[in-house]
């Protein structure tokens, strides 16, 4: 089977972010980047179900920058089979970014897409279900298990309060979460492997997409520093401030 | 000039770092109280591939350079995982430059690919209690009986020996008083560590407990003279290309204990306050962590250099003899201001900067002496007259 894990380079999370002097994004200078962890999750799955079934190929894709191979040839280091980087330097927003991935699939033709519920960068969470409404697709976000039989697939996913189980037949959209699995580190073969797999570049233009972007980032702002604590001398002063100060009850 | 790795060499980094993500302090901390060889570990280096890193790709390896050796090392050590973590690996890493140089193709085919997959452990015999830097002076002699050798003698500070399937001995084929030059009549053997000819017995030592260091009585052990490595008469020549390289992992060994420690110091300095404020914030806490900073920094550039050369094949003995000087010094001060930094808990078990401090401490010993650096440097590098 044929599995699609498209995703997104991020800056690493033990990176602390500066927000440029004039809000327009972040300061990249220094920062080290690595694959967004829920999709670095998704080809965790991706190669786990090519092993179960001991057939099949795992193909990863990403939109972004000739520097963004690096990132690729981690995945590639893993054991994911071949890699497609669209190029681009434009930054594309969220429905811009299923299409291409729409395109993609159209060509590959994969039986399952799985990619991370979101890039914990923006944190937008859309390009899973924009993806499967383009493509008219089944879809189960925040996998937290997943299981493939014949041409059927189950996931259980993590809502609010509990997990619920959805079936549905291939082919489909998984999005993980991040109890699904914890991703392998790659072996030394893997790496040097790696270096001598497919990775094709194709320019972003040659999709014939419109990419005139939908949405805007206005600005960035840091959060607010953090006010110290409060002591309070009992439950009634607590009940008191929380309902009339903070109007929280 | 191009100080940039390449990615392959950062990918090593990267992957090197997720493994041992899964091996915290706290592992270590105890398999150091409970002096237990970390197995897991071994075997999670063992089956990632990077044991062969520096063994050909013939024989089961990567076939990669010492710079690769020592990226490896370095984050290995960083990990928190100190002298525990690297030398439970170190031996297999480096230590197989003799046999795959000199060694016979037989030799070779029968041992090298289960020493990369990390199926035979292997210790390295070469000091005795009368001979250390002057190896010359070996006891340990091999007499030749048909298609065996007999071995007796004593070796020290033989590591990991108490895991160990084969051990690559250093002996004298012919006595001292026979050759012409000193360095001749020594031979080296990849043996099986029969434990009926072998007496093991470990050494109790300031630290480093997980990973044993013996005292080693060796009484009529039956070595096939297919297990000697190269011609016989030449093993001290064999080992000597090893010593370059050798010195360059500890280099980055001692480099990777610097940080590990220098990054503890700095997350405590950030964190404990004293006087309503983070005593990072004092210069006498923070200029002597950033001073370490820098030399830890210095150190490394000398110690890829000193790989780099190694691996273009170009004369290396002075970089790598300065490079394991000045890491081992910067390593031991980096530590030493760890504990310092962390005052009363600095000197706790939990707090890993005294594992630290214990561990590195042997790196201004081992595996040759400061002193024994700066003889070489005086030497070869200044031209002065040589002083034993």
């Amino acid at each position: 089977m044929k599995i699609l894990v498209p995703f997104k380079r991020v800056p690493d999370p033990a990176t602390t972010i500066r927000i440029l002097p004039d809000g327009s994004g972040i300061a990249t200078d220094n920062v080290k980047w690595v694959i967004n962890p829920f999709d670095e999750i998704a080809i965790e799955e991706a190669l786990r179900i090519k092993e179960r079934l001991k057939t099949g190929e795992v193909v990863l894709m990403t939109i972004g920058q000739s520097n963004w191979q690096e990132q690729l040839r981690t995945g590639l280091a893993m054991g994911a089979d071949r890699a497609k980087l669209i190029v681009t330097d434009k930054p594309l927003d969220t429905l811009t970014i299923a299409r291409v991935i729409a395109k993609v699939v159209a060509e590959e033709q994969p039986r399952l897409v799985i990619l991370g519920k979101q890039a914990i960068d923006d944190d937008s969470n859309q390009v899973g279900q924009m993806l499967a409404e383009i493509l008219g697709w089944p879809q189960a976000t925040f996998a937290s298990k997943l299981e493939i039989e014949g041409d059927r697939c189950t996931v259980v996913r993590e809502v609010d309060g509990g997990l619920e189980t959805v079936a549905f037949p291939l082919p489909a959209v998984v999005t993980t979460d991040l109890r699904l699995n914890e991703p392998r580190y790659a072996s030394l073969p893997g790496i040097m492997k790696a270096r001598k797999k497919e990775l094709k570049e194709i320019p972003i233009e040659s999709l014939g997409l419109d990419l005139t972007p939908k949405l805007r980032v206005k600005e960035l702002k840091a959060p607010p520093k953090r006010q110290a604590g409060r002591k309070v001398g009992s439950v009634q002063e607590l009940v008191k401030l929380l309902h009339e100060e903070a109007k929280l009850i | 000039m191009d100080f940039e790795l390449s990615p392959a060499q950062e990918e090593i980094v990267r992957q090197v770092r997720a493994l041992c993500a899964r091996f915290p302090d706290e592992y270590w901390r105890d398999k150091d109280s409970s002096h237990e060889f970390p197995h897991e570990f071994h075997h999670a280096v063992a089956q990632a591939g990077y044991l062969g890193i520096a063994i050909p790709e013939q024989y089961g390896g990567s076939g990669l350079g010492i710079t690769e050796a020592a990226l490896l090392m370095r984050e290995v050590a960083a990990s928190g995982g100190a002298m525990n973590a690297a030398s439970a690996i170190h031996l297999t890493i480096f230590g197989m430059g003799p046999v795959i140089h000199h060694g016979s193709e037989e030799l070779k085919q029968r041992c090298l690919p289960a020493i990369a997959r990390g199926q035979i452990h292997c210790s390295f015999a070469v000091t005795e209690p009368d001979a250390g830097n002057d190896i010359t002076h070996i006891k340990t002699a091999a007499r030749r009986q048909g298609d065996y050798y007999v071995i007796n003698g004593r070796k020290v500070f033989t590591t990991k020996a108490r895991e160990a399937d084969k051990v690559l001995l250093l002996t004298r084929t012919t006595p001292i008083e026979e050759v012409s030059k000193k360095t001749a009549g020594m031979s080296l053997f990849l043996a099986d560590l029969d434990r009926e000819a072998v007496e093991v017995r470990e050494l109790k030592k300031m630290g480093r407990h997980a990973v044993d260091t013996n005292l080693l009585f060796i009484d009529n052990l039956r070595v096939p003279a297919t297990d000697l490595v190269g011609e016989e008469g030449r093993g001290f020549h064999y080992l000597l290309d090893g010593l370059n390289p050798e010195r360059i992992l500890v280099a980055a060994e001692a480099i990777g204990i610097g940080r590990a420690a220098l990054s503890r110091a700095v997350a405590y300095a950030k964190e404990r306050v004293v006087f309503g404020r983070p005593i990072g914030r004092n210069q006498a806490i923070a200029h002597p962590l950033a001073d370490c900073y820098a030399k830890l920094e210095a150190a490394e550039m000398l110690t890829m250099k000193a790989a780099w050369l190694f691996d273009a094949r170009k004369p290396c003995g002075a970089e790598a003899n300065m490079a394991k000087l000045r890491a081992a010094e910067a390593c031991f001060e980096a530590c030493d201001r760890a504990v310092q930094t962390l005052g009363g808990y600095g000197y706790m078990f939990e707090y890993d900067v005294e594992r630290y401090f214990r561990e590195c401490r042997m790196l201004k010993i081992a595996p040759v002496s400061q002193e024994m650096v700066l003889n070489y440097i005086s030497e070869h590098v200044l031209g002065l007259p040589r002083s034993y």
